[in-house]
């Protein structure tokens, strides 16, 4: 990023008080993130039962082991993947739909607004009971209209479908957000141009609008992917992880506080963050030099 | 398992939650300790806590304190603060199955001496069972339970004594068009495996060893798992079995969908308010077995003492109070917990709400514990993990699963799900 020329006396002492200033929150948010996170690893290499105090040890990666060898784990895995893959290609497919309409709205903005976002106003726990009861039978309008007899949470495909429906349902919104502020920044004088060029509607949202959303949708995808990963309320409500519907949030849950085994939910704990890291890294490498503050 | 207490209103809640703080502000008096009770949710326990504190008379001040519903929220609780060594807690009201995980952790009490003696006078041998762990009492029994047969006699003449009988009734009413399903608990959750380890004992066997090192299993563990899965295939098995819990079952039989259950004694209470026109016909029998009765499942709370209460003396006389005869009787009567002191049963206050209460005193005769280990959450977890759901059950292949999997969730080591 350097410029290469020389920086004059003054630029460099104005860069010098710029890190003096930025020390303290910086300073703090190391403490605060990064003790938690060195901690985390330091118990993921020992033998931590909360029950087995007196058999407390450091084991190396034998947390990792077994956690890396188990069908539990892996399963946890793969269902976070389908249900992060499958709520997040919905949700920017409808996100972009309802940010158009937010924006281009000719009547009643505000109101399509507001009515939009109130999903996303709704506590998520809350909102998950209100799917647990409609899917169960006896008590629910939705498990109502299924045929007699069918208990959708109890079977892992209806599960989990409708763990994605709930996640959708309530983030929808907020991607259609993120989405519509990168809509806002496409200049309206291209988009006129290109219709005077005789452009279609199509053509016009394909070519322009697109490529120049495309630090708007990264940024869209980046938070909702790496939400979607850690997805834990939701399950917990609707099911807690019965019928193979654990995510890895859920597993390192029950291990770390179900189980007090701080050494197994560590090791999870910190896979966790290692996916994470590795989702981040190919969004910002996929996406290139549309990453944002990287300049085009 | 504190199933009767699921039925509680949140009235007990909103009660504990503005009595509370009212009994901090109050607790003035120069010397006067104050002794924090955390129990799950319970309607009338403070009426009883008052009447501890009354007799106290300025010794001590009991402060309710409400745990959430589920069991699992109730230990997740006080495993979290106890693990933080919190001074905070006094007497804790356990479920029969975390004594073992607790004393071995050495976060509550021996009860030893005077107080052990009064914990033990008269009280009935399986209640006190699941208080004690190698030998050592760590809790006072407050309230126990056991499961038995609930029946519509209008429909089903002789109550099945086997599930191979209960099986049959179901195939005959459903031939004849009338409601034929036997409610068990079959959702993922301890429901479960409190059913299978019920059907283990039936069969002459156990989970576990008595002293919870080494898994047993074996012969009868296999005819357990062909009995769940058969029941669960049957035609007495309603189709939302996998998705059963004890209120759920409850519902279906008071709903008119089911001709049977299997639950614990609150459903005759419940019964009598929600459809006082069936429970002329809403009997009960033993628990149902595999070649005659069965082996009821065990529930029921303790009182412990926390190993970091500062007042652990005044902390033992104040759960002797509350789970006294006369605290038992106000439990029994009003909450639907039945008593662990047995003249407690003898009481003529009890024979209106507890009609079936000798079939309660036989069961606990021979009722099933579960199996006594530090790791039960462990083991638990992967049982039902394992049963669910039961109509997927393949006997020999299942039972290996279950035989690797205990034997890895006893050392601690294994992944839950």
């Amino acid at each position: 990023m350097t410029t290469g020329r020389a920086l004059t006396e003054g630029q460099r002492s104005e860069r010098r008080l710029g890190l003096w200033l930025c020390a303290p929150a910086a300073f703090i948010m190391l403490l605060v993130t990064g003790w938690p996170i060195v901690y985390s690893v330091l118990l993921s290499l020992q033998r931590y039962d909360l029950r087995f105090p007196a058999d407390r040890a450091w084991v190396g990666l034998s947390n990792y082991a077994a956690v890396l060898t188990n069908g539990f784990w892996w399963s946890a895995l793969w269902v976070t993947v389908v249900i992060t893959v499958i709520s997040v290609a919905i949700e920017l497919v409808l996100g972009m739909a309802l940010a158009f309409a937010m924006y281009r709205a000719l009547v009643g903005r505000g109101l399509v607004r507001t009515v939009v976002l109130i999903p996303y106003g709704i506590v998520t726990v809350a909102a998950a009971y209100g799917w647990r009861y409609a899917w169960t039978p006896g008590t629910g309008w939705l498990a109502g209209m299924l045929p007699e007899g069918s208990a959708p949470l109890t079977d892992r495909v209806s599960a989990i479908a409708i763990i994605i429906l709930a996640e959708v349902w309530k983030t929808t919104p907020f991607m259609a957000l993120l989405l519509m502020a990168g809509m806002a920044v496409v200049p309206e004088e291209l988009l006129r141009a290109a219709s005077m060029d005789g452009a279609s509607r199509w053509q016009r949202f394909v070519r322009v609008t697109l490529p120049l959303m495309k630090p708007a949708i990264l940024v869209a995808l980046l938070f909702r992917t790496l939400d979607a990963f850690r997805i834990f309320d939701n399950i917990y409500v609707l099911t807690n992880g019965s019928q193979n519907t654990s995510s890895v949030s859920i597993t390192a849950y029950h291990n770390l506080i179900g189980g007090l085994n701080l050494g197994i939910g560590s090791t999870m704990s910190v896979l966790i963050l290692i996916s994470v890291a590795i989702i981040a890294t190919l969004f910002i490498v996929g996406f290139g030099t549309a990453a944002p503050g990287s300049g085009r | 398992m504190r199933s009767a207490r699921r039925t509680r209103t949140a009235a007990a809640l909103l009660a504990a939650v503005t009595l509370a703080p009212a009994a901090c502000g109050a607790g003035g008096g120069a010397g006067q300790k104050l002794i924090n009770l955390y129990n799950a949710p319970q309607e009338n326990l403070a009426a009883i806590v008052d009447r501890c504190n009354d007799l106290a008379a300025g010794r001590y001040r009991i402060v309710l304190n409400t745990l959430p519903r589920d069991a699992d929220g109730q230990r997740e609780q006080l495993v979290r603060r106890l693990a933080a060594a919190d001074p905070g807690l006094d007497v804790l009201g356990l479920d029969v199955t975390w004594t073992a995980e607790l004393a071995e952790a050495r976060w509550i009490r021996e009860w030893t001496g005077e107080h052990a003696r009064q914990a033990r006078a008269g009280t009935l041998a399986k209640p006190l069972e699941t208080a004690t762990w190698q030998g050592k009492l760590y809790a006072a029994p407050y309230n126990t339970n056991v499961q038995l047969l609930w029946y519509r006699s209008d429909l089903v003449q002789e109550p099945p004594r086997t599930w191979d009988e209960m099986m049959r009734v179901a195939a005959d009413l459903a031939a004849r068009g009338k409601p034929h399903y036997g409610e068990v608990t079959g959702a993922q959750y301890e429901g479960l495996v409190v059913w299978f380890n019920s059907l283990v004992a039936s069969a002459g066997g156990r989970i576990l060893n008595p002293e919870g090192t080494r898994v047993e299993l074996g012969p009868p563990a296999l005819k357990a798992l062909q009995v769940l899965r058969d029941y669960a295939r049957s035609q007495a098995a309603d189709p939302s079995l996998p998705n059963t819990q004890e209120d759920a079952a409850r519902l279906a039989m008071e709903g008119g969908r089911a001709a049977f259950e299997v639950n614990w004694p609150f459903v005759y209470a419940s019964m009598a308010s929600n459809k006082p026109d069936m429970l002329p016909v809403f009997k009960w029998a033993p628990y149902p077995g595999i070649q005659g009765p069965g082996a009821s499942p065990l529930g029921g709370g303790n009182f412990a003492v926390s190993a970091y209460s500062p007042n652990p003396e005044e902390s033992f006389q104040a759960a002797l109070c509350l789970r006294d005869p006369t605290s038992q009787l106000t439990a029994a009567v009003k909450d639907g917990l039945p008593p662990t002191i047995e003249a407690v049963y003898d009481d003529p206050a009890m024979a209106e709400p507890y009609p079936m209460r000798q079939a309660i005193l036989d069961a606990l005769k021979t009722a099933a514990p579960r199996p006594r280990t530090p790791t039960y959450q462990n083991v638990s977890t992967m049982i039902s993990a394992a049963l669910s759901p039961p109509a997927a059950i393949d006997p020999p292949a299942t039972l290996g699963q279950l035989r690797e999997q205990i034997a890895e969730a006893l050392r601690s080591q294994g992944v839950l799900p």
